[in-house]
């Protein structure tokens, strides 16, 4: 059991999302930075997909109620455990009354806390992941409060300190064209490549929205509702691109000018407002090649810290 | 009848999409409906998802570049049939007009119908879902009658509430949970569009034929 003091801007319970339900409107959810969801897990022994807590700016205040190990990755924050300092990218060991605190955020937007065991709120639709617009899953459909009681699972038998590098954030995001690509005008396209494209203050969990010059659609013609999925960059009719995250509704009708690789969704997971993306070409097989990397890095620590 | 010109191609690193050039039609939709239902279920595909006149497969992009997924595509529309696919039947009770339906008297006022008229086409008229989407159980219906069709409102509502029936430009749908909306709202349902305990936990699924049935007491 872990117990919320102050909940942070949102504080959700969040694992690696819902699948198989998307034709019931019913959308993925999950970590937006999922690379930094497994490493948490993993740091503390726990399999890949069990789920912690995403943690949006801070600050945010809890109290361990059994001994354990935590894990904090993605957003690097000041972080303190009864005031001795926290490392992120580590696991420690907590002991049953200790507070985690989180201050200031130094880099990225989303901190990922993993616990031995998991936090053990009921599976709802295969998945612990918060639906925070539909109002079910993670803790009572919602983003945790203040004096909220979360079930951990069972304690995992663990070892000393071991730490794993975080990736390196950089504002390239790797993207293929998309189905609609070729109904843009070539400046249109131009810019999608070329031109620093800026994160608003209106993005979220559904999806990032960006400003940059206004991308013309040359075709005329109105789309089919399709399904879409996180990657998936839609151009509405006002030509300022929205990249979908997991969050987003499952199906949509704007054009779609590019999708954002997979390897790549984490870096706008922890873009601020403000911060300056650049879409990068690249090819399905550098897309797999990437994602089998992402993957890779993570194997490498399991080898190195348990030997298999 | 012969379907029309299918595309095929990938959408990003996961999911591989079979999209018909041709208006959205019902015998189009069905042999999509036949062709998710072929697919449900396989192991090696995450999701099926219909659109309009669509269908978007997604796989584990570790396991698969898509190619196989394409050609599989490709190869069972080629043989796809509609007629093989037996939908399924739902009646949904409507409270209409009143404190349920705020908007029907603007949808009388812009159809130039009488608000029991709006009432007795929205409710003698057979409707299909072609796909859902949205929200978790909101349906894309198909068969408003033309003589309904009402543009969306100019102020869209901060709060539509569950369970609410409404009309937005030449569509008709029901809100499963309460959320932001520009349709008009004509009428309530008490039925749980999306229940995350039943399975399924939609209501309705692609294909299923609706009617709605109005309530006593609706100028309550």
């Amino acid at each position: 059991m872990l117990e919320i003091l102050r909940p942070g801007v949102q504080t959700t319970v969040q694992d690696l999302g819902r699948h198989g339900l998307r034709h019931l409107g019913i959308g993925q959810g999950g970590a937006l930075d999922m690379p930094a969801l497994r490493m948490a897990n993993r740091l503390v022994g726990n399999p890949e997909g069990a789920a912690g807590l995403e943690i949006v700016l801070g600050p945010v205040q809890l109290r361990f109620l059994r001994d354990g190990w935590l894990a904090l990755t993605g957003a690097d924050f000041d972080a303190t455990l009864d005031g001795a300092p926290v490392w992120c990218g580590w696991r420690q060991a907590m002991r049953a009354g200790q507070v985690l605190q989180l201050r200031g955020c130094h880099h990225g937007m989303r901190a990922y806390l993993a616990v031995d065991g998991g936090i053990a709120v009921p599976e709802v639709l295969g998945a612990r992941a918060t639906d925070l617009a539909a109002g079910f899953g993670g803790f009572a459909g919602r983003a945790l409060q203040a004096g909220d009681r979360l079930p951990q699972g069972a304690a995992v038998a663990l070892e000393g300190r071991a730490g794993s590098r975080p990736p390196q954030w950089t504002p390239e995001i790797r993207a293929l064209p998309g189905p609609e690509y070729d109904e843009f005008s070539a400046a249109a396209q131009d810019a999608l490549w070329t031109r620093p494209w800026s994160v608003t203050p209106q993005s979220n969990r559904m999806g990032y929205r960006l400003a940059g010059p206004a991308l013309e659609r040359t075709a005329r013609h109105e789309l089919l509702s399709h399904g879409v999925l996180p990657g998936v960059v839609q151009v509405p009719p006002g030509g300022q691109p929205i990249v979908l995250l997991a969050d987003a509704q499952t199906s949509g009708g704007y054009p779609r000018i590019a999708t954002v690789i997979e390897a790549d969704l984490w870096k706008l997971a922890q873009a601020r407002p403000g911060a300056e993306l650049h879409f990068v070409p690249t090819t399905l097989a550098e897309a797999r090649h990437a994602l089998r990397q992402q993957r890779y890095h993570l194997n490498r620590f399991n080898w190195s810290a348990y030997g298999h | 009848m012969k379907p029309g010109e299918a595309r095929f191609y990938l959408l990003g690193e996961r999911a591989a999409v079979l999209a018909v050039d041709a208006p959205a039609e019902l015998a189009c939709q069905r042999r999509i409906w036949w062709l998710a239902n072929q697919l449900r279920g396989r192991t090696e595909l995450t999701d099926v998802v219909p659109g309009m006149n669509n269908l978007t497969v997604v796989f584990d992009p570790l396991a698969s570049d898509g190619t196989t997924v394409l050609a599989e595509l490709e190869q069972l529309w080629s043989g796809a049939d509609e007629a093989s696919f037996t939908p399924r039947e739902v009646l949904i009770p409507v409270r209409y007009g009143g404190a349920d339906g705020p908007d029907l008297d603007d949808v009388a006022r812009h159809t130039g119908l009488s608000p029991d008229e709006v009432i007795a086409r929205h409710s003698g008229a057979d409707y299909i879902v072609f796909f859902l989407g949205f929200q978790p159980g909101f349906a894309y219906l198909g068969g408003l009658p033309e003589a309904l069709a009402t543009p969306r409102r100019a102020e869209p509502r901060l709060a539509v509430p569950a369970g609410s029936v409404a009309i937005g430009g030449s569509q008709t749908g029901i809100y499963p949970a309460a959320a932001p909306g520009g349709w008009h709202l004509i009428g309530r349902t008490a039925l749980a569009l999306f229940d995350p305990r039943r399975d399924p936990p939609t209501l309705l699924l692609p294909g299923d034929r609706v009617r709605f049935a109005p309530e006593e007491a609706h100028h309550a």
